[in-house]
């Protein structure tokens, strides 16, 4: 079966700085797939490279078997295809319920606007209270809730996430990671999602990419990379600190 | 005269000049909210409008009631032009160069129109041309009251527009997060485009009211400048202030005209614009407009 998404060796430049040195990844309809990586690896480059934020220097992206590869992002968004941006990004003079309506603006369908805002609010119940009110009012991880129920609005096939616990308490990424796993449960949404947080991601995640320095170096079933002693060391914090410190550089190169 | 006609014609003379300040300003509002740009041509679209009316109801013999929304629908097209073709390419340049490229664009359409029209000062009928009303014992020009009641449905319209209607809606959000508004798959390009157009047919509806008191003439465009004031006024780039603004400054002129002192009709509303912003000094509706870091 052809994956929903296919990037291949994907090359992005933030001005001069190549951000992104061919990366290639898949993602199966349906599926969780995570990218780990620490700060200035180059996750949320990818992330906006797919969705048409950035425009890929070199290399192919097909979704749903078409290219989208150097679209315009609202392009990008009506095909089905929702970022959730790093950050949250929310519409801040707009209330709650505006927010959500211009998930659903490629669509644009009236009538059904009642039932899917309520599909939204049965997944998050803290936006229903909070309905009326603007959204730069709510707090971050009220903010973080309505920016991935307004790309549900959208009625994604997939869904790319940065960094959804970014400055959110662990209760908090508890509960958003809990709830994305259940819309991807209940919608078979397709989800990729780029994470700092390497336990919770792998928690969630089918399967998961290890991006370092703009390239992928590992890439695995989250099962088995949670196994890895790599993995352990640098992401998980699994080890005692006298031995990352040695084993770190040694490590590394053996990766390349 | 009896100091109560005085007045309530007062009243709504100074309400029919600031609806038209008012009318402008929100013209500027729309733009800016939307661009960061501040359309020093706005003024000069309004001045566009009245000679596209008068060529329409004058020389084409049209009715106004169909030279009204041809007008403003040329002036939308004008409007959705200018972006597409003249600002969108200059847009993330410095915000001087943008300044300079409206007042630019302002000084081509008064070239353009008196390379058309001429110069000379010309008017067209109306249906509220030289008529009046009684009101109890005050007669009240049909004119001030045709600008005053077409100002409230037009506001009342893009009040509706903005609270209910997707593009109205997409409008502001493409305003507040233009990268958010990419993502939810709104076609901000086109979407920007049309609220130059918005802006436009706004400055077109004040330039057609306006017309039949002040004549057609290349001069109309100075009205930016009353207007200019009104938007500092209401807090630059809102909507509701933009009225308000237009309002106090129209009724502050008339007021001062009379009752203080004939020559200080033009300075007044500046007066009060810098005693306003010596307190507010965001404006009277800005407060809450501040930017996010």
């Amino acid at each position: 079966m052809t994956a929903l998404l296919e990037v291949r060796n994907v090359e992005t430049y933030y001005g001069p700085i190549n951000a992104i040195k061919g990366v290639s990844l898949d993602v199966a309809d349906g599926s969780v797939v995570a990218v780990l990586g620490a700060n200035g690896a180059g996750k949320s480059t990818l992330l906006k490279t797919v969705a048409g934020v950035m425009n890929p220097f070199k290399g192919t992206i097909v979704f749903d078997g078409r290219p989208i590869a150097g679209l315009d992002a609202d392009d990008v968004a009506r095909r089905g295809l929702s970022l959730v941006p790093e950050g949250r990004q929310v519409f801040p003079f707009l209330s709650v319920r505006e927010n959500l309506m211009m998930g659903a603006f490629a669509r644009r369908r009236e009538a059904d606007l009642p039932r899917e805002i309520a599909a939204v609010f049965d997944y998050f119940p803290r936006l229903r209270e909070r309905e009326r009110i603007a959204a730069g009012l709510l707090s971050g991880g009220e903010q973080q809730m309505l920016a991935i129920g307004r790309a549900l609005m959208a009625k994604p096939r997939l869904l790319l996430l940065d960094e959804p616990s970014l400055g959110l308490s662990p209760l908090l990424v508890a509960e958003i990671f809990a709830i994305v796993a259940r819309i991807n449960r209940e919608t078979r949404v397709g989800v990729l999602l780029v994470e700092q947080n390497a336990q919770r991601a792998l928690d969630l995640a089918h399967f998961g990419y290890v991006l370092e320095v703009g390239r992928i170096v590992m890439a695995d079933t989250s099962e088995r990379l949670k196994q890895k002693d790599d993995i352990r060391d640098f992401y998980l914090g699994q080890r005692d600190a006298g031995v990352r410190d040695r084993q770190r550089w040694r490590r590394r190169k053996t990766w390349r | 005269m009896d100091p109560w006609t005085t007045l309530a014609q007062l009243i709504v003379n100074g309400l029919a000049a600031g609806c038209v300040y008012g009318l402008v300003a929100l013209g500027f509002a729309l733009v800016y909210k939307a661009t960061e740009v501040v359309n020093f041509a706005q003024g000069d679209l309004l001045m566009v409008a009245a000679f596209a009316g008068w060529t329409l109801i004058e020389v084409a013999g049209l009715p106004y009631a169909v030279a009204f929304p041809v007008t403003v629908l040329l002036l939308a097209v004008l409007g959705f032009g200018l972006d597409r073709v003249v600002v969108r390419p200059i847009l993330g340049r410095p915000q001087f160069a943008t300044i300079m490229l409206t007042i630019g664009i302002a000084f081509a359409m008064r070239g353009v129109v008196s390379m058309t029209w001429g110069p000379q000062a010309r008017t067209f009928e109306t249906p509220f041309s030289r008529k009046n009303t009684p009101f109890f014992d005050v007669v009240l020009s049909d004119v001030s009251l045709s600008i005053i009641a077409a100002t409230a449905v037009l506001s009342a319209l893009l009040f509706a527009f903005f609270r209910w209607s997707w593009l109205g809606i997409a409008m502001q959000s493409a305003s507040q997060n233009q990268m958010a508004a990419y993502l939810m798959g709104i076609p901000v390009k086109a979407v920007t485009s049309l609220t130059w157009a918005l802006s436009a047919s706004v400055a077109a509806c004040a330039g057609l009211l306006l017309a039949p008191i002040a004549l057609v003439d290349i001069a109309l465009w100075l009205v930016i400048l009353k207007a200019f004031a009104a938007a500092v006024l209401g807090g630059f780039g809102s909507i509701p202030g933009a009225i308000v603004g237009g309002l106090l400054i129209g009724l502050v002129e008339q007021f001062v005209g009379v009752y203080l002192l004939q020559e200080a009709k033009g300075i007044a509303g500046y007066v009060v614009l810098l005693a306003v912003l010596l307190v507010w000094p965001r404006g009277l509706f800005g407060g809450g407009e501040r930017k996010r870091v």
